[in-house]
């Protein structure tokens, strides 16, 4: 057996200091968000005090996570999944409602977000599924297992009317996509967000039909005219109307009312700029306001002055837009990018599927959060509430991603040692 | 066959980043509206309201200044429930006048003149009874907010004419207003000074930059207020009144209709300017403006009629002296002249047969004046009549309208009226072509005929005969802001065309009127000599206006009056009465003739 060296020289520290980086950047901004004058950024009763408390904890939670077997983590997957989608439910019938959501968990003065955990806990009880022995991917059966592993918490979120950390969970298709299932599923989903859209976008939905029987015709005159091929376009086009069709269902059905409005100033922005399109509208005026370099550090007024609203957690990034400006808005993105390239990379070089599935899934998360809500805050897509990972303010959120983070780096830092054992 | 996943996920990465990036530098760099649509959102302009300049007399006694008064704001936006019988009963309004109300605000918010998310006039110029009385309410009333401004306030009541007043801003005056200084809502002078000295009394408007947040607090001033700018006070006016002699004559001209003139003839001054009847100008301020305004207008008596200015008459036995002046400077005439009072072609009064030009004024002999003029008019340059007057007439309009006649003098006020001089060119028109000579136009000689006057101008041939020869334009401002001076054009010195040794003619004569005359002896001073002229201008069917002018003392005068007193009949009565009584008044400050007094009280002259 190989004397394990100390942890310090087997961490990677390129992936901490990118952490570090972005967690301090978010920490100023979170002071700058409220900042009024004389007040003092290590202020417990604000929330940058708060978050530096949040970030205290974290490397405490940080120094857990390293000290731990790294066996711990695969071996208790299952556990750690059933505790945390089990809290989830808890969730759902005690839990205490806060902006909407029924996400919260209250122990004494302190709340917390089970949800927020559910992300790694899912991630690796998909995890420790894939690196089953004989395990593959294409077999729809794995298939059917993996998307029961990530849509329970999806479904016991929805429960928690917590639309969007729910669709975290789809991220996880990406993984998937990367083990070795079809891209048909991934394309259909896309296929099927653009004829959504484009069904809301035009008005006369027979338009569309128009459209798609003139394809269907046109294929068929031009192409081989096989029985099969024939019945497949058919089918196709069949099934694209019965989609439109049930597009207005779906929307005015199964969407609630803010959802639809969300979606409807989505896809025209001018619509409703007090109401509904409030927080584009005013995320997006902050943002444009920064300029190329921005008002400068404290000095934003659209979110200092509060016109954008949940600006220290979900809106965080317009802080950036308007005081750093599209420099700083570019230094994020680049960080982020950073991140995940990093991320992605370690997860090639990990020996054990295991690991390597596990990193895919931090990634894959790291991305959807980043996706979605700078997405949101420029008016790419609709307003769905999940945080800007370590940028946010909020302790559950930061807890929830460090743990993700943190764990993919002690399992890396024990690669060789699971190559050695065999 | 998972081969290039890896790569396939980090181009998504690369591509979303790419997007982003892309959409941030539109909004951020290209598109620079979402920097405005920022200030527009976070800024909060406001407007600082200058105080209006005060207005005082002579002496320092304040005549106009300012009083708080309140207007009650909505933000319609935050009206979430309102209690309209409470809000009824505090504002003292009907319910009725409520529901109006909020009509008219409906109104403006659909035509885009309100906004539903700003503060809006909702009922306006509260009194500060009012305000003390909804002070402690407000609080009830979500939604609702007080705003205190300024509005006008009167120290004396009897300046009404001279000052005007002031009031919001008409849609005309707004869109008329090329400078842009105007907004809806502000107020601005409508007549008299107020209008006249508007540039000079409203001040400059300041500007407040101030962060506000989503809810419209106020957090603090804008970049530290480096781009505030604070508001100017009006400048002040110090006007040429004596107060108490402008009430003086307000008392005098109580129950009469018609003017008073009184000026400084050394300086062009207006001690004091009375039109009756008058108005009270605090009616039209606060919040009864209109109804009020609507009352003043309509009143038979014309109150909002400035006289003074306003009102031609001819001008009667007055304008013999003019005459006179006019035919000593042509040479056509010597104070020595004497000429038989034929009243075979006009008509004369008194007995006198034979008169020099001293007594002639003295007995205002129209014989006398009907053969001036003629020597004037006819002499003789051309062989044609027709011609011969033409040019006699050309020649005597120019030195009548030396005398400041015939067109507005120009006082600072507005609305001035000109008179009328006849011209040839007037007679032509008149005429419509066919010939005149002097038997068609003779009664001009008199003061009758075509002429006409103002009482103002009046009053400068007063102040002319009293200086021997000259005026300063008659004004109301001595002193505009600390500047000490009054406009520059009523610092000029304006000669007639007359040579002024011919005056002391016309000074003799008028103090001989007074002296000797018989029924001037209401006009008569024990110290002090006193010039004057009667006129009494015809007014057919209603009796005659009684006009006198006068300057006093004889030597170095100090005061020169012109009054009018409409259907009061002859000239020696109540106007000369009023002016020796004014005249007495200001020389020695107080006056001692209560039997004179006592006459042009209990006279009734309003038909």
């Amino acid at each position: 057996m190989v004397r394990e060296e100390k942890i310090s020289n087997r961490m990677d520290w390129i992936t901490v200091l990118l952490y570090g980086i972005i967690v301090f950047w978010g920490w100023l901004n979170i002071f700058s968000v409220t900042y009024e004058e004389n007040q003092f950024i290590l202020d417990p009763s604000i929330n940058s005090g708060r978050q530096l408390i949040f970030i205290g904890s974290s490397v405490a939670i940080i120094m857990f996570i390293l000290i731990m077997d790294m066996r711990f983590y695969e071996t208790f997957a299952w556990v750690i999944y059933g505790v945390i989608v089990f809290l989830c439910l808890v969730v759902v019938f005690t839990g205490h409602e806060v902006g909407g959501n029924q996400a919260w968990l209250r122990i004494g003065s302190f709340g917390f977000q089970p949800s927020e955990f559910a992300k790694f806990a899912t991630a690796l009880a998909v995890a420790k599924y894939a690196s089953t022995v004989g395990f593959r991917m294409d077999q729809l059966r794995n298939q059917v297992r993996l998307f029961a592993i990530i849509g329970l918490p999806m479904f016991i979120i929805l429960l928690q009317k917590d639309t969007g950390t729910a669709l975290v969970f789809t991220a996880f298709v990406l993984v998937f996509y990367r083990e070795g299932m079809s891209p048909f599923l991934i394309l259909v989903g896309i296929g099927v967000a653009i004829i959504f859209i484009l069904t809301l976008l035009v008005e006369n939905e027979y338009i569309l039909f128009a459209v798609i029987g003139g394809v269907w015709l046109t294929l068929i005159l031009l192409g081989r005219k096989k029985r099969k091929r024939i019945m497949v376009l058919t089918a196709t086009a069949l099934m694209l109307m019965g989609t439109i069709k049930s597009v207005d269902f779906i929307f005015n059905n199964v969407l609630k009312e803010h959802q639809q409005k969300r979606i409807r100033v989505l896809l025209n922005p001018d619509l409703d700029q007090l109401g509904a399109g409030y927080h584009v509208y005013q995320s997006k005026v902050a943002i444009g306001s920064g300029g190329l370099s921005g008002k400068g550090f404290l000095k934003g007024t659209q979110t200092k002055l509060k016109f954008v609203p949940e600006q220290s957690t979900d809106f965080i990034f317009c802080t950036i837009g308007e005081e750093h400006g599209w420099i700083g808005s570019l230094m994020v993105i680049l960080l982020f990018m950073a991140l995940l390239f990093r991320v992605v990379y370690l997860a090639e070089r990990q020996k054990s599927r295991f690991a390597r599935v596990y990193g895919y899934c931090v990634a894959c998360i790291l991305f959807f959060h980043f996706t979605i809500n700078i997405g949101m805050t420029i008016g790419l897509f609709p307003v769905i509430g999940i945080p800007l990972p370590f940028f946010s303010y909020g302790g559950s959120s930061l807890w929830g991603f460090t743990i993700l983070l943190f764990i993919l780096l002690k399992l890396d830092a024990h690669r060789l040692q699971v190559m050695n054992r065999g | 066959m998972n081969e290039g996943r890896k790569e396939i996920i980090q181009i998504v990465f690369v591509l979303v980043a790419v997007i982003f990036l892309l959409k941030l530098f539109v909004i951020q760099v290209i598109d620079r509206s979402y920097a405005d649509l920022a200030d527009t959102n976070a800024i909060r302009k406001e407007i600082l309201y200058p105080v209006r300049g005060l207005i005082t007399d002579r002496n320092g006694k304040l005549m106009v200044y300012n009083s708080p008064e309140y207007d009650l704001l909505i933000i319609l936006k935050e009206v979430h429930y309102l209690d309209t019988a409470r809000f009824c009963h505090v504002f003292d309004i009907t319910p009725e006048q409520l529901r109006q109300q909020f009509d008219q605000l409906y109104t403006d918010i659909r035509n885009k003149r309100a906004s539903e998310l700003q503060p809006t006039p909702f009922i306006k110029q509260l009194s500060n009874r009012d305000f003390a009385k909804i002070q402690d309410h407000i609080d009830e009333f979500e939604g609702f907010y007080i705003q205190a401004r300024t509005t006008r306030a009167y120290a004396s009541s009897a300046v009404a004419n001279a000052v005007g007043y002031v009031s919001e801003i008409t849609r005309n005056q707004l869109t008329n207003d090329t400078t842009n200084f105007y907004r809806q809502g502000d107020y601005i002078g409508q007549s008299g000074l107020e209008a006249y000295y508007e540039n000079y009394l409203r001040g400059t408007r300041g500007v407040r930059y101030l962060l506000r947040n989503k809810d419209g607090i106020i957090k603090g001033p804008y970049k530290n207020g480096r781009y505030d700018t604070l508001s100017v006070p009006g400048q002040d006016l110090t006007t040429t009144i004596d107060l108490d002699l402008q009430e003086y004559g307000t008392f005098l001209m109580n129950g009469k209709s018609g003017s008073i003139i009184a000026i400084e003839p050394g300086t062009g001054e207006i001690l004091a300017m009375v039109s009756g009847p008058s108005y009270d100008p605090s009616m039209l301020t606060g919040r009864n403006y209109s109804s009020n305004f609507l009352l003043i207008s309509n009143d038979t008596n014309k109150p909002l009629f400035n006289r003074p200015l306003m009102a031609q008459y001819r001008p009667g036995s007055i304008f013999k002296i003019a005459q006179a002046m006019v035919a000593l400077q042509e040479g056509v005439l010597t104070p020595e002249t004497r000429i038989q009072c034929n009243r075979s072609i006009i008509g004369c009064h008194g007995s006198h047969t034979n008169e020099d030009l001293r007594g002639a004024i003295t007995h205002s002999c129209n014989p006398y004046f009907y053969n001036v003029l003629r020597r004037m008019l006819n002499k003789g340059i051309s062989s044609d009549p027709f011609e011969d007057t033409r040019i006699g007439l050309a020649e005597w309009d120019k030195h009548i309208r030396s005398f400041g006649l015939g067109s507005p003098l120009g006082i600072d006020l507005p609305n001035e009226k000109g008179g009328l001089v006849p011209s040839p060119a007037y007679y032509d028109r008149a005429y419509r072509g066919r010939p005149w000579k002097f038997s068609n136009i003779y009664s001009i000689a008199i003061g009758e005929g075509e002429n006409l006057v103002v009482p103002l101008q009046m009053a400068n041939f007063a102040a002319i005969i009293a200086n021997r020869g000259f005026y300063y334009t008659p004004h109301l401002v001595k002193s505009v802001g600390k500047s000490g001076l009054p406009l520059p054009r009523f610092q000029e010195k304006h000669y007639t065309t007359i040579d002024p040794k011919h005056f002391e003619v016309a000074v003799e004569a008028m103090e001989r009127v007074v002296s000797q005359g018989t029924g001037q002896y209401r006009a008569r001073l024990r110290d002090i000599v006193v010039c004057g002229k009667t006129g009494t201008v015809q007014n057919d069917p209603l009796p005659d206006h009684s006009v006198f002018i006068a300057f006093a003392p004889k030597d170095d005068p100090k005061i020169a009056v012109s009054v009018y007193v409409e259907s009061a009949g002859q000239g020696a009565r109540a106007a000369a009465s009023i002016a020796s009584l004014m005249i007495e008044k200001y020389l020695l400050g107080e006056t001692q003739r209560p039997i004179i007094e006592d006459y042009v009280l209990k006279g009734q002259f309003l038909y």
